[in-house]
This record gives C-alpha cells, sequence and structure tokens, in this order.
C-alpha cells in the first residue's frame, strides 16, 4: 500500500529538483483557475503574476532582485490549498516569501502553519477580520479592508442612500450569503449594527456553489425588505441577480460585496443586472499608467496572463494588480532595512509590510492614483485603510459613483479587538507588546 | 521464485489462523511498518510528510470505515464526510469542555458521536436497500452539515464557523510538528487496520458478508438482522468519526464544515470502488489513488513543460489533469472492476507459480 506512494515520492522528487539562482525572490502563486470560482482565482493571480512580470521586464526587478513564481492549483479548496502551501514554501533561494491564499478557507487554515513557519499571509479584502490586531497575528496581514469594515460600509453606504442612518429604524436588510467561512464572516458585525440602528437583520444562506437559489429568493419575496445585501462567490453571483429580476426584486437596492462586483459576476447575468451595486476596493480599467506599463511590457511582447484581452483591466485584474503593487512595495520596504539587492526572508517581509506606507505621493509614483486606496500598515493595525468604493453596473461597464468611504473603525476595532483577545486566550498567545517590538 | 511459500508448513490452528500464513508476506509487512514508522519521519521531509502522507492515510482510515459498511455488509452509504465532520467537531468540543481531556480520548469521543449518529441514520436500512438506502443517508449528509453550520455550540459560537484544533500532547510530549502528527496519525490507523482486519475475520465479519451476500439467507441461518446492520453502522461511522477527527487535528488544524461536504463522501465512495470493495489492503490503495494521484499529475505536467521547453496555459494543464484522472478511472474499473486490490491478489497467484506457471 504505502510502497506505491514511496515509489510516486521517489520520482517526483527527482522531477521536482528546484533549479534557482541566487538573487530572487519567490512569491508562491497558489489560485485556481478550475472550478465555479475560476474566474475570480485566475483573474486575481493574472493581475499579481502580470505586475510582476512587468517589474522584471521594466526595472529588472527590484532593485535588481527578480520576482520569480509558481503556480499551483487550490480549486478553492482548503486541502488542495494546504497541499500548495506545503509544497511552494521551501522553494526559492529564501523559501516562500508571502502567500496570498486568496480564499477565506484557506486563510483560516494556514494561519497557525505560515505563524510557525514565519511566512507571512496577506489577506487582501478576505480571511479572518480579527487578524487586523498585528497582536496576536504578528504574520496575518487583512490588508486593505476587512469584512467587517466592509459590512460597516455597507450599511452606511445605503444609509445614505436613504438619506441618513437614523433612516434605518425600522427597514429591514436581508443578507444573502454563500455558506462558508467567507459568507458568515459578517453576520456578528450586521447584527450589532441591527442594534445600533434598529433594522431587522434576516440571513440567508445558499449553499455551495450556489446556483441554485430559487427557494431563498421566494423567501425574499416574502420578506420584502428594503435592501439586500448580496454575499456572494463565483457563480453564486449571477445566479442570485438572475432570481432577484425573476421575482422582480429591484436591483438597484442590491448591493453586493467586493466578491460579488466584477465583470465575471454581471455579465453571465445579461440584464438582470442592470443598476446592481457593489462595492469594491480598488477600481477597474486599463487607463492607469500602471496598467499601461503592464500593456507595454507585458502584452505588447506578446506575454501576460489572459488569451482573453477583454479581461485585461477588469476588476479581478487589477485587484490582482494592487495585491501585486502591495507585494512589491513591501519587499522594497524590508529590502531598504535589510539590505538592498538581496532576497529577504519571510520574517523581513513581516517587517516589511507592517511598516507598509503608501501614500498619495506614492501611489501617484506607482501609477496607481485612484487605483487602490493609500494604505498605512502597523504593528497594532493590520488593516491599514478600510476605505472601499461604490459602483453601477450600467449593462455594460461598472460606474463608479461614490468617493473612498471610510468604515466605522471604532466599532470593528471594538469587536476586533474582543476576538483576537478570545482567540488569544484559547491559543495561549501572549499578544506582543507594539511599543517594545520593532522586528 | 522468492514467493513461495513450499516448504512452510502449519503444524497448528494459530498457525494456520494467522493474519499472513506466508513467511514472505510477514516479513514484507514487517519491513513496511518499520519504513512508516522509523524511516519516513526520520528522512520524509516536512512538505511529503504533512501534505501528502498525512490525509493520505487519514482518507485511508476514512475509506476503511465505509468499505467495512459497503465492502463488507452491502450498505449503500453517502454520509461518509458528515460522520467525519462530527467526529472532527466533536473531538474539538471534548478537548475544549471536558478539563484534561487526553487528545486520544477526544478522538474516541469523536468517533463514539459519529456512531450514536450512524445507528440512527442507520435504521431506514432495515426496510430499505441499494440505492433507495444511499438516498437516505443522503440526508445525513445533509442534516449534519446542516446541523453544524447552524448550531453554535458545534463551533463554540465562532463567528465564521470555524474551528481551530486545539494544542496537542500526549502524557506531556507535545505534538506539533509535521513528523509527531505523522506518528499520531500512523499509529491511529495501524491499530485500527489491524482491528479491522481481525474484526472481519470474526463471526461478526462473517455475518457482514452474509447480509451483504443475501440478507434473507442471512436472517434464515440466524443471523439477527438488526444488530448486524445496525453495528455495521457504527463501527462504519466510528471508523469514519475518527478519520474526521485527524483530518482536523493532525492534518488541516482549522476547519470548517464545508470541508466535508458530499463531495468528500463521493471522493471517499471512488476509493472504496477503485480500491475493491470488501478488502482492507483495497481502502490503502483507493485512498492511495484518488488523493495522491491528481498531486502527481500536477508535478508530472510541471517537470514535462520543464523538459519540453513549452509553456503551456495553467488552464489547460489544470483541466487535462481533471480529464486523464476521469480517464484512468474508467480505464481501471474496465481492466480490473473488483478494485486494485483484485490486481494486487492477481499479481501474488502469479508470482507463486514463477516462472513455471504450469
Amino acid at each position: 500500500m504505502k510502497r506505491t506512494a514511496f515509489a510516486v515520492a521517489a520520482l517526483s522528487l527527482a522531477c521536482a529538483a528546484p533549479v534557482s539562482a541566487q538573487n530572487e525572490q519567490f512569491v508562491p502563486a497558489n489560485f485556481y483557475w478550475v472550478g465555479p470560482y475560476a474566474p475570480g482565482g485566475s483573474g486575481f493571480g493574472g493581475g499579481i503574476i502580470d505586475y510582476f512580470a512587468m517589474l522584471n521586464e521594466r526595472d529588472g526587478g527590484i532593485n535588481g532582485v527578480k520576482l520569480t513564481w509558481e503556480k499551483c492549483e487550490t480549486e478553492y479548496n482548503n486541502a488542495r490549498g494546504v497541499e500548495c502551501y506545503e509544497r511552494t514554501k521551501k522553494k526559492g533561494p529564501t523559501g516562500a516569501t508571502v502567500i496570498h491564499p486568496l480564499s477565506t478557507g484557506i486563510t483560516y487554515s494556514l494561519i497557525e502553519k505560515a505563524t510557525s513557519d514565519k511566512i507571512p499571509i496577506i489577506s487582501m479584502g478576505y480571511g479572518r477580520t480579527s487578524a487586523a490586531d498585528g497582536r496576536v497575528f504578528p504574520y496575518v496581514f487583512p490588508l486593505i479592508t476587512t469584512y467587517w469594515s466592509q459590512a460597516t460600509v455597507l450599511v452606511k453606504f445605503m444609509g445614505q442612500k436613504m438619506g441618513g442612518m437614523d433612516q434605518w429604524k425600522g427597514k429591514k436588510l436581508v443578507l444573502v450569503y454563500h455558506d462558508s467561512a467567507y459568507g458568515k464572516e459578517p453576520i456578528p458585525i450586521l447584527t450589532d449594527m441591527a442594534k445600533q440602528y434598529g433594522y431587522e437583520l434576516t440571513t440567508i444562506a445558499v449553499p455551495h456553489p450556489g446556483n441554485e437559489q430559487q427557494a431563498q429568493w421566494l423567501q425574499i419575496r416574502q420578506l420584502k425588505p428594503d435592501w439586500v445585501i448580496l454575499w456572494g462567490w463565483g457563480v453564486m453571483n449571477p445566479t442570485a441577480l438572475k432570481a432577484a429580476a425573476k421575482i422582480g426584486y429591484p436591483r438597484e437596492k442590491m448591493v453586493g460585496v467586493w466578491w460579488s462586483g466584477a465583470e465575471e459576476d454581471v455579465i453571465p447575468a445579461g440584464s438582470a443586472a442592470k443598476g446592481y451595486i457593489s462595492s469594491g476596493f480598488n477600481a477597474p480599467g486599463s487607463d492607469f499608467p500602471v496598467m499601461k506599463d503592464i500593456q507595454k511590457y507585458v502584452y505588447a511582447k506578446g506575454k501576460g496572463e489572459f488569451e482573453d484581452k477583454a479581461r485585461f483591466g477588469s476588476i479581478y485584474h487589477t485587484r490582482g494588480v494592487v495585491a501585486g503593487i502591495v507585494t512589491a512595495e513591501a519587499i522594497r520596504n524590508a529590502q531598504a532595512k535589510f539590505g538592498k539587492g538581496k532576497p529577504i526572508t519571510g520574517e523581513q517581509m513581516r517587517w516589511g509590510i507592517e511598516h507598509l506606507n503608501i501614500d498619495d505621493k506614492r501611489l501617484k509614483e506607482l501609477g496607481a492614483t485612484g487605483l487602490m486606496p493609500t494604505l498605512k500598515v502597523s504593528c497594532l493595525d493590520h488593516e491599514g485603510s478600510g476605505l472601499a468604493k461604490f459602483q453601477q453596473w450600467d449593462g455594460t461597464k461598472w460606474k463608479v459613483i461614490s468617493d473612498w468611504m471610510e468604515s466605522d473603525r471604532k466599532l470593528v476595532r471594538e469587536k476586533v479587538e474582543s476576538d483576537a483577545a478570545q482567540y488569544a486566550k484559547e491559543k495561549g498567545i501572549t499578544p506582543r507588546d507594539c511599543a517594545k517590538d520593532s522586528m | 521464485m522468492l514467493y513461495r511459500e513450499a516448504g512452510q508448513f502449519r503444524s497448528t490452528y494459530a498457525e494456520d489462523q494467522q493474519i499472513f500464513p506466508i513467511r514472505q508476506d510477514r516479513i514484507a509487512m514487517a519491513l513496511l511498518l518499520l519504513v512508516a514508522f522509523v524511516a519516513v519521519p526520520l528522512f520524509g521531509d516536512q512538505y511529503w510528510l504533512s501534505a501528502i502522507i498525512t490525509p493520505f492515510l487519514i482518507l485511508a482510515l476514512a475509506t476503511l470505515g465505509l468499505n467495512i459498511l459497503t465492502g463488507y455488509a452491502g450498505q449503500l452509504s453517502l454520509g461518509t464526510a458528515a460522520f467525519m465532520g462530527i467526529g472532527a467537531f466533536m473531538a474539538y468540543n471534548a478537548m475544549l469542555r471536558i478539563p484534561h481531556m487526553p487528545i486520544v480520548g477526544a478522538f474516541i469521543v469523536g468517533g463514539l458521536s459519529a456512531a450514536a449518529v450512524g445507528i440512527v441514520f442507520g435504521l431506514p436500512s432495515l426496510r430499505i436497500k441499494g440505492f433507495y438506502l444511499a438516498v437516505a443517508t443522503l440526508a445525513c449528509q445533509f442534516f449534519v452539515l446542516w446541523a453544524l453550520n447552524r448550531v453554535g455550540w458545534f463551533s463554540n459560537y465562532s463567528s465564521s464557523g470555524v474551528i481551530t484544533a486545539q494544542r496537542m500532547d500526549i502524557l506531556g510530549y507535545p505534538i506539533d510538528t509535521p513528523a509527531t502528527k505523522y506518528l499520531l496519525t500512523l499509529a491511529v490507523v495501524a491499530l485500527m487496520a489491524l482491528a479491522a482486519k481481525n474484526l472481519m475475520r470474526s463471526e461478526t465479519g462473517r455475518a457482514f458478508m452474509a447480509v451483504r451476500d443475501m440478507d434473507v439467507a442471512a436472517s434464515v441461518i440466524g443471523i439477527p438482522m438488526m444488530k448486524t446492520k445496525l453495528l455495521a453502522f457504527a463501527i462504519s461511522s466510528f471508523y469514519c468519526g475518527v478519520a474526521g477527527a485527524l483530518y482536523a487535528f493532525c492534518y488541516l488544524g482549522t476547519v470548517e464544515p464545508e470541508a466535508f461536504t458530499l463531495d468528500l463522501s463521493f471522493r471517499v465512495l471512488f476509493m472504496v470502488i477503485i480500491g475493491g470493495a470488501g478488502s482492507i489492503l483495497g481502502s490503502f490503495l483507493g485512498a492511495a489513488f484518488i488523493t495522491l494521484f491528481p498531486i502527481f499529475l500536477n508535478l508530472a505536467s510541471k517537470w514535462l513543460e520543464n523538459r519540453l521547453g513549452v509553456e503551456m496555459s495553467h488552464a489547460v494543464v489544470s483541466n487535462s489533469e481533471a480529464i486523464i484522472f476521469g480517464g484512468l478511472i474508467i480505464f481501471f474499473l474496465i481492466v480490473e472492476p473488483n478494485g486494485l486490490a483484485r490486481l494486487w491478489q492477481i499479481t501474488k497467484e502469479k508470482l507463486r507459480l514463477w516462472p513455471f506457471p504450469h
């Protein structure tokens, strides 16, 4: 029985002998290109790789250190994600620099493993919200904005649309969510806000993968809510939009989370998607200077991740580019501290991410003004921004309809700290003292 | 020539009834165990230990559990993943709520809880058979997942429904490295496989097989239907429950109920079918094929890409892996519908005659 395993083991070890030069910085590309979530995985993965490829072509890497990557198919499946992580964590001269799991479930599975391996996790716009407390989660960075921040922004946006937060009293809000760790994440904060603002919250779960939603939307028809929050992923999103159209629920009253707000989520729904609003922490488009550089240095040379050029500059693609920018900036940061022109380790990368400060000036230098919000990370705050924009689908493209909006940081922070403290207690972790901690 | 039993005489009943009556088999088994317990943790690298061999062993245990029910007792079940989920969540709760709970005790609590649920959902088997029973167990799969998702108690009211396995130690010795986790898994799997092998050679196991082959005949010769079928469900669920607890504690560390969807149930069922229904060895072979082969394909396609120097689109590679894997499953089922274990048995029979088949 185990003999087969060994034959396979020996064979593939012989095959997978690493060939790597010393002056390289390795970043695993553990995303997904198949299955119901492939649009998100391939788009985001494509963006991050395109950005790295552009840096290599344009600048010769970061201070002369070339970025390298290797793809591993996770299928958005926790077990495969852990396998990919284990496979890639020792590659390259300094091991995996940082990991983007691109799945809340995989992020949860990796938190402890990566912390003990000293490899930082960037879960940009997903993952465990309370990891924003860097004292308890030194190696986890839910950068830019977390699900709880997101939920507060959504409620605030809808309140504004109604003419003020006091309008929420007596209103009905329905959360339609992907039944997984990802979808359940916002429930506690929405419940808390329901008490604060006086709306009535109903949560409706859609089981994976979400291509069957008739029962859920019939329930919504009965409830007649004032607003619906769509917390979907992959094929669940267009299905929800079509189902909403079927029961005649106005799409202008549906607001999606950022994983429900890409071209791939609305185009399959056709005209049913018109008027639908979603939030986002990155803007779509191919006119940003950084996107033009990618076009010039990568795609013009016949390279690039997308065969379908229409996906260039789509939401998932630019989101991947934002992830690439954040990663590259953190590497640059760490190199400035630990030695320019040398590959850095995961531990040094952690320092680099924790001291990230991407302000308006830096955004302009990067050619990404308007593409992403400003970001300032610290030991206490691993989120670093909390800003989100809203956009509306006009039938052909996403139109940005708001400026960067702030989350309810006080409320979110309180909950983050209490949740992180509970985790620390359960796990026997002594939180770091941020005043002392420099490394 | 080496594999021949000529000259090995068995002069007592005990010798005649041992699990491996042929000396070469005993030596091979001892060597295999020696390698598994000593060489692998000493020389195996972290990736192989924690990402490949440990999950393989855990799924082999789950397959063994389903094999007891489907392969030996003939009751088709689609609730395997649900029983694993119960095992995982109850072991977590046992560690959480009972002070000074030893880890092995938590695994047993997980297994027993799964067994209790298994008995309840096994009740329909007294009246219905075959595909209809599979549908009844499907209900178990959905109900359990629903309960784990909706009842906060199971995940200790975690906001996202995720549980994180507690720290493990045995007699003060911490189980926290891939090697120690592997050893714990291996010990549990080896013991339970031995127990299953012996159980199937006992009166209970023979009763299971009698029920499988023809339940009317079995009840005519005096095998109590209710006791036998429910016992099969209980033992099978116990195995799956322990496998689930190991899955959470020794492999993933953090699990959500979605780790135990119908998908996993089907995968385990395929492992039984590919490996060989009604065979202990088959459970291991099937689990090896289904868990290791996709990873092997993935690595092989990378290697091919490097060798040939052509860059294939990753989506093409990922999809073709799925196609090749599916094709091979069909190929194996056509070549040997009784599974890999049967192939192994045929090889052994040929080896005994080789090189003089006549």
